[in-house]
């Protein structure tokens, strides 16, 4: 009983109409924050953020390429963390999160890619090489194609939902491989800039835009996770009455 | 208690080697596979022994890769559609047990003949002779993760009528770690280099797909029962 008492908190954390009413507080104060962070990030790193003694301004992409990076991987987690919730306890909600985080995972890991290989080009001469970071990368963005894929398949929400969460939990044993293969076989590749457990390599005129982008980046990752799964919240809940109720109010309004 | 543990492992292996024993065709198709997509390397690259050579520990072990692929999408659906997957899965057992017993039925009629036929492949692509035991050695130990993973991904298409294609866009990058160092394996043995260290690290890919790849394929299976 007193168990009960104690896991009813968790449960209300749960429900998709408690997440969908919470959240509608937080997303203006989301959105302004990641705009300035972004906005403060781009201007600074972008124009008055110095010029790299070797790669001229083209090193600028890092203020891109890295958060996006540092996301794709996150993302994952978040990702895989949310389905295994969701097949334990059994939260729709987490299974709604773990959709969202996926379309968003996706998008990044290609945008890391991308911006990846036009710095490239200034850099090494070439778009693409076949170093372990880059394939990594390319592994992880297949990693979440397999978990969209997936997701389209299979006739009924909760199927998918499962099978999903099965499978990146999964990948998640590509994660650590990820991270491990840069010492693997390392190549053309810089080593990890950012060290958690050294101090920056990177001139702090240059890292300060660099930290001010990786958490406008987080901002923005979590606005539009959470935009992502309202929109799939009021999808799926649109038989249940509080989400008439505020379609309802939304006419009214109109 | 041994036979609540192991029990379903003898009994699912013997069943799968029986069925296989009755349906040889079926056990000798990726191999063929193997063999005949071997044949298309030369002809499509070229002929020359040192070109070969020098894509041989490569090759060798794409091709591996993709016979397992081929192989491993019916792993389950016979069971699936005869409703023995159903007796399987409300039997009073430790479901992983079973599980297991058909993952290695399945290496044995695909990984091990996969193996044991590599030589001659080797011999075909003039693959050094120092180069052989370390590439049976990796193929044997690979396969066998090859086969485990590629059961998750079986498991879960099970339910879907073209499940194929996705089977193996699913399971490609979960596979790719073990391409990479079975392949090194070989490769370090052609270069001179110590190529025990790559084949410890396959042999630990096994040890954590033996303890954890049950897990999920028995959760998949379940899921498959629900729709």
């Amino acid at each position: 009983m007193r168990l009960n008492m104690q896991w009813t908190w968790f449960h209300r954390l749960g429900s998709p109409r408690w997440f969908y009413q919470k959240t509608q507080r937080w997303l203006p104060w989301l959105s302004a924050v990641s705009a300035i962070l972004l906005l403060t990030g781009l201007i600074w790193g972008l124009a008055f953020a110095p010029q790299d003694a070797k790669q001229g301004h083209s090193f600028r992409i890092i203020y891109l390429h890295v958060p996006a990076s540092f996301l794709a991987l996150a993302g994952y987690y978040l990702m895989a963390i949310a389905g295994a919730i969701g097949l334990i306890w059994r939260i729709k909600l987490s299974f709604m999160l773990m959709k969202s985080a996926a379309s968003i995972g996706a998008v990044l890991t290609f945008v890391a890619l991308f911006t990846g290989a036009v710095w490239g080009k200034p850099t090494w001469g070439t778009y693409w090489v076949w170093d372990a970071r880059i394939t990594s990368m390319l592994i992880l963005l297949f990693l979440y194609f397999g978990v969209l894929a997936l997701r389209y398949t299979f006739s009924s929400h909760e199927a998918s939902d499962k099978a999903s969460a099965i499978l990146s939990l999964v990948g998640t044993v590509n994660v650590p491989i990820i991270y491990k293969s840069v010492d693997w076989w390392q190549t053309l590749h810089q080593p990890a800039t950012i060290k958690l457990t050294s101090a920056p390599s990177m001139h702090p005129d240059m890292f300060a835009p660099l930290v001010v982008m990786i958490l406008g980046f987080y901002c923005f990752y979590a606005l539009a996770l959470i935009l992502s799964t309202r929109a799939e919240i009021l999808q799926r809940e649109g038989k249940s009455s509080w989400v008439r109720q505020l379609v309802a109010n939304k006419r009214g309004e109109v | 208690m041994s036979n609540f543990l192991s029990g379903g492992f003898t009994a699912y292996l013997f069943r799968e080697l029986l069925l296989a024993y009755r349906r040889r065709g079926d056990v000798v198709k990726p191999l063929v596979f193997f063999l005949m997509v071997s044949t298309l390397v030369p002809l499509a690259i070229a002929p020359e022994p040192q070109r070969l050579a020098a894509l041989a520990p490569g090759m060798i072990w794409i091709m591996a890769l993709l016979a397992t692929l081929l192989s491993i999408e019916s792993l389950f659906s016979d069971d699936f559609q005869d409703g023995s997957l159903q007796q399987m899965l409300i039997a009073p057992n430790l479901l992983a047990m079973p599980v297991l017993g058909k993952v290695t039925a399945h290496w044995l009629m695909i990984g091990l003949p996969l193996t044991l036929i590599s030589p001659l492949i080797g011999i075909w692509f003039s693959l050094p002779a120092v180069a052989v035991l370390p590439m049976i050695l990796s193929l044997a130990l690979g396969t066998a993760v090859l086969s485990l993973i590629g059961a998750v991904g079986a498991a879960l298409t099970l339910p879907l009528r073209q499940g194929g294609v996705l089977l193996a866009l699913l399971v490609m990058p979960l596979y790719m770690p073990v391409l990479i160092f079975g392949s090194a394996t070989i490769q370090s043995a052609v270069d001179g280099l110590a190529w025990l260290s790559p084949l410890a690290v396959l042999a630990a890919f096994l040890a954590i797909a033996v303890a954890l790849c049950p897990l999920a394929i028995v959760a998949a299976l379940r899921l498959s029962q629900n729709n």
